[in-house]
């Protein structure tokens, strides 16, 4: 592979993991949102010159689908349902931006140093891309734990999802089947997690999971 | 033969899965009961063939499961074998017997789909040759007693017993794994690298002790019996019977597996130890039996002297293989499997019969029993049977392995060890304490419950249990009988174990004349079943026909017990307190720190006096309750866990995710 390949693939990646750190400080659900559909469109293009490095045409396909479902589908929706459950002025107090983002670094870090360690038979590439999956993961996470509100939750999982990809990706060969059923597994936890939202709103008049935990009776 | 073995569990698992659809059809248990049998019988059948013609060939399989880099590993060698033939036997025993009992019982989801894979779960534990299908059979094999025992789930009691049986089950497989990990250490977790490795003395040591306290809480050795006599009778009749007669027995199989086989040459102290826990178990478990009035929990605390027994004779093995006399370890051994034999038949019998008294009568206190030998005439007979047999009284089969265990105590004096020479006497002395008290123990189980006048309406109108069950007990009886008067038969089949054991065998006995077992010498002592029997049959006809030709022959019925009152009440006849009334008082006071407590009314008050007597298990107060104290603080604490928000839930996922990656990291 020529070192202009190599960083190419390297800036994608690299670029996906910036997009999680903006998604971390998003408190806005519309801007989380829009975050998120380029987090997708990054991945999309992320695949699509793996396809091209890898000379893997059904990687293609799979760029593809990132880009439709998850980079617009799944956005539009989430928007649509944003605004019929009428929470899109909500602000969501993230625990304090400078803390989450130091977590954030430190979690890159961490797994920096686990991945290069651990695969240090395997080539360079696949190396760096593992590393940046991993990170994408852990990033995705900490959205999922720091957000109270169902909706950025659930985005949370689905970035947490896209690192899964790039890793899938960024080892050779990974037959279309398993990335279709990834794909399709994600589609239907998003449209068990919409549905829930909405018997979650029916019941509670809110989608904070807070109130969830005040239905239990439980103190925090 | 191995792959017969490991088809038949295959397909009693199957028939596990079949009893949850079974369960809900009325002839389900039936056919359910039926497989069992067949497949048991098959297995009994395989595994003797085994151990009479082929005891030499090591027949193994590896199947694909358990640890990916391990497989699971199964042998059948001759002491498998010996316990495959014990377990099945008393498998089949049971299964015919609940071919009748069990159609009464009330919940049969509850029973049919656990006691094929209980079945299961036995075979596997005794078949398997690595340390991880070990634990796991062993593992499965508790749970699903486990869930037996909790079948009869509606009374509070036996929910309480469940919940001590599965904290024991647990601390017992956990000192299994610790031994099993110790001896892995250097091998791996094959059996046959284990025999191959040698851990040092120290090492070895402590495996024996993690295997003495892992099979002991299983087979119920004072102190860990406590959970013994409260889960074995919870459990329905056919399952207690399995319970005692069998599971017990599979946990002498673990020790005598690793202490036996897989660890290198005992050394003496190691015996010391077995031979200390051994002997007063039997005498504590039958001391308890004496004082209780439930048949079941009765029989469940004999099964804890027997178990005594056993270990008695394996610590003498060891300390006679330790001192390099083989051919006494021979001996003992072999008495200690004999009796592992026979205490499976007698007890399933004994069992079997509670259980045929509990379904007609729906009680096991024997206060409310009485008179059943004229109700239950056949029943009676082979409980008879099977009070005489573990009353260790010949000519049935619990007299030959307690007078061979004697034997080897005897030769005590040829050990060269002054320690051992001092205490292997004394503990003969508490066996043969314990034997005695057995025999009053099973005077007053028959005597009470079935002889004397009805203590209440239920027992005054009880009737014959069905046929299946009488010929489960009838076929029991015999081989009691059979044992008891060849037993040569018995022991020579036992030679093969003995040779892989301890390397030496007993003196062939099949060929002697009228069929004599002699353990040593001609000149010392021998045993003839036969003779006995025939002197008994003969004597006991003399007895009759002298009585019927002197006295009067002229049939008179009375009332039995009436103690010369003309009216008289059921109630004042011999109850089973008042029984064993002398012996409470001369042991009880020490050992159960048992108190009479008399209230006399004043004078010239009609109000009735009353004597009540206290009586609490010391072990259960100065080991137990305190355990069970700091187990239930903790389980509180931890049970906070279960009342976290989905935040923090998703949050300790996250952490444990992170610690994980630093670990790697690190």
């Amino acid at each position: 592979m020529s070192s202009l390949q190599f960083d190419i693939a390297h800036l994608l990646a690299g670029s996906l993991v910036l997009a999680s750190f903006m998604m971390l400080y998003q408190d806005r659900l519309y801007a989380l949102l829009n975050v998120y559909a380029l987090h997708a469109g990054v991945l999309a293009l992320s695949v699509a010159w793996q396809a091209y490095v890898q000379h893997a045409p059904h990687l293609y396909v799979t760029a593809l689908i990132a880009l439709v479902f998850k980079a617009i589908i799944i956005p539009v929706a989430l928007h649509r349902i944003i605004r019929r459950l009428g929470i899109h002025r909500e602000i969501e107090n993230v625990i304090g931006v400078g803390l989450t983002m130091m977590a954030g670094i430190g979690l890159v870090a961490l797994a920096m140093v686990v991945m290069l360690r651990v695969t240090s038979g395997a080539d360079a590439l696949a190396r760096e891309d593992l590393a940046f999956a991993l990170s994408v993961v852990l990033l995705g996470l900490l959205i999922m734990v720091t957000r109270r509100n169902a909706v950025s939750q659930v985005v949370g999982f689905m970035s947490l999802e896209n690192g899964l990809v790039l890793a899938a990706t960024g080892a050779k060969g990974m037959p279309l089947v398993v990335e279709i059923s990834v794909a399709f597994s994600v589609l239907i936890a998003f449209i068990v997690i919409g549905i829930f939202l909405f018997r979650i709103r029916e019941r509670f008049d809110s989608v904070d999971v807070q109130a969830l935990d005040r239905f239990r009776g439980e103190r925090r | 033969m191995i792959a017969v073995a490991l088809w038949s569990v295959a397909v009693l698992l199957a028939l596990a899965l079949a009893g949850v659809v079974l369960s809900t059809r009325p002839r389900g248990s039936v056919i359910l009961y039926g497989g069992c049998l067949l497949t048991t019988s098959t297995l009994c059948v395989t595994a003797l063939a085994h151990l009479l013609y082929f005891p030499q060939m090591t027949p193994s399989a590896t199947l694909p499961i358990g640890l990916p880099w391990l497989g699971a590993h199964f042998r059948l060698d001759a002491l498998s074998a010996f316990f495959l033939v014990v377990v099945n036997l008393g498998g089949a025993a049971a299964s015919l017997f609940a071919v009748g009992y069990g159609s009464h019982e009330e919940s049969p989801g509850r029973v049919l789909p656990f006691y094929p894979a209980y079945l299961a779960g036995m075979n596997t534990v005794v078949l398997a040759n690595d340390a991880f299908s070990f634990l796991v059979a062993w593992e499965f094999m508790s749970l699903t007693s486990w869930a037996l025992v909790v079948s009869h789930h509606r009374e509070a009691e036996n929910v309480r017993a469940g919940y001590v049986y599965l904290l024991m089950a647990s601390f017992g497989t956990l000192t299994l794994l610790l031994a099993f990990g110790l001896l892995a250490s250097g091998a791996g977790y094959d059996f046959d690298a284990i025999r191959a490795s040698h851990p040092s003395a120290a090492l070895a040591g402590t495996v024996m002790i993690l295997a003495l306290l892992g099979a002991g809480s299983k087979a119920g050795l004072v102190p860990l019996h406590a959970w013994l006599p409260l889960a074995h009778p919870a459990a329905p009749s056919h399952v207690s019977g399995l319970m005692s007669g069998v599971m017990t027995k599979v946990a002498v199989y673990g020790f005598v597996r690793i202490v036996f086989d897989l660890l290198p040459e005992p050394v003496w102290w190691w015996s010391v130890v077995v031979l200390l826990v051994g002997g007063p178990t039997a005498t504590l478990g039958v001391l308890y039996a004496l004082m209780q009035r439930d048949i079941k929990r009765l029989l469940a605390y004999s099964t804890i002297e027997n178990i005594g027994i056993i270990f008695t004779g394996l610590g003498l093995a060891l300390a006679f293989k330790a001192q390099g006399l083989d051919w006494v370890a021979a001996l003992a051994l072999t008495a200690a499997l004999l009796h592992v034999f026979n205490h499976a038949l007698f007890k399933s019998l004994l069992f079997f019969g509670a259980g045929a008294v509990l379904e007609v009568t729906g009680e096991r206190d024997m206060e409310k029993l009485g008179g059943l030998i004229h109700r239950m005439p056949k029943t009676a007979f082979v409980m008879l049977v099977g009070c005489v047999a573990i009353s260790a009284l010949p000519p049935f089969n619990g007299f030959v392995s307690e007078w061979l265990t004697f034997q080897a105590i005897l030769l005590s004096p040829q050990l060269p060890n002054w320690g051992l020479k001092l205490i292997v006497p004394a503990v003969g002395g508490l066996l043969a304490l314990a034997a005695a008290f057995a025999a009053a123990c099973f005077v007053k189980l028959y005597g009470i419950s079935f002889l004397g006048r009805p203590r209440s309406d239920v027992a005054a109108s009880a009737h014959e249990t069905d046929r299946f069950s009488l010929v489960a007990m009838f076929a029991l009886a015999a081989l009691c009988l059979v044992a008891g008067i060849l037993p040569g038969l018995f022991i020579d089949a036992l030679a093969p174990v003995s040779k892989a054991m301890v390397g030496n065998v007993m003196p062939h006995q099949t060929g002697l004349d009228w069929m004599t077992i002699v353990p040593i010498a001609e000149s010392r002592s021998s045993y003839n079943g036969l003779l006995v029997l025939l002197f008994v049959a003969l004597s006991g006809m003399a007895a009759a026909s002298a009585i019927h030709r002197l006295a009067s022959d002229r049939l008179r019925r009375a009332p039995a017990w009436d103690c010369g009152y003309p009216d008289p009440n059921p109630a004042i006849q011999y109850s089973a307190s008042s029984f064993s009334q002398p012996i409470r008082r001369v042991f009880g006071s020490v050992i159960f720190a048992a108190r009479e407590i008399g209230e006399m009314p004043p004078p010239l008050s009609p109000a009735p006096a009353r004597l009540a007597v206290d009586m609490r298990d010391l072990i259960w107060d100065v080991l137990y309750a305190p355990i069970a104290k700091v187990v239930g603080v903790v389980t509180e604490r931890i049970n906070m866990l279960q009342f976290l928000t989905i935040r923090s839930y998703l949050t300790l996922v996250f952490a444990a995710l992170i610690v994980l990656l630093l670990v790697v990291a690190l």
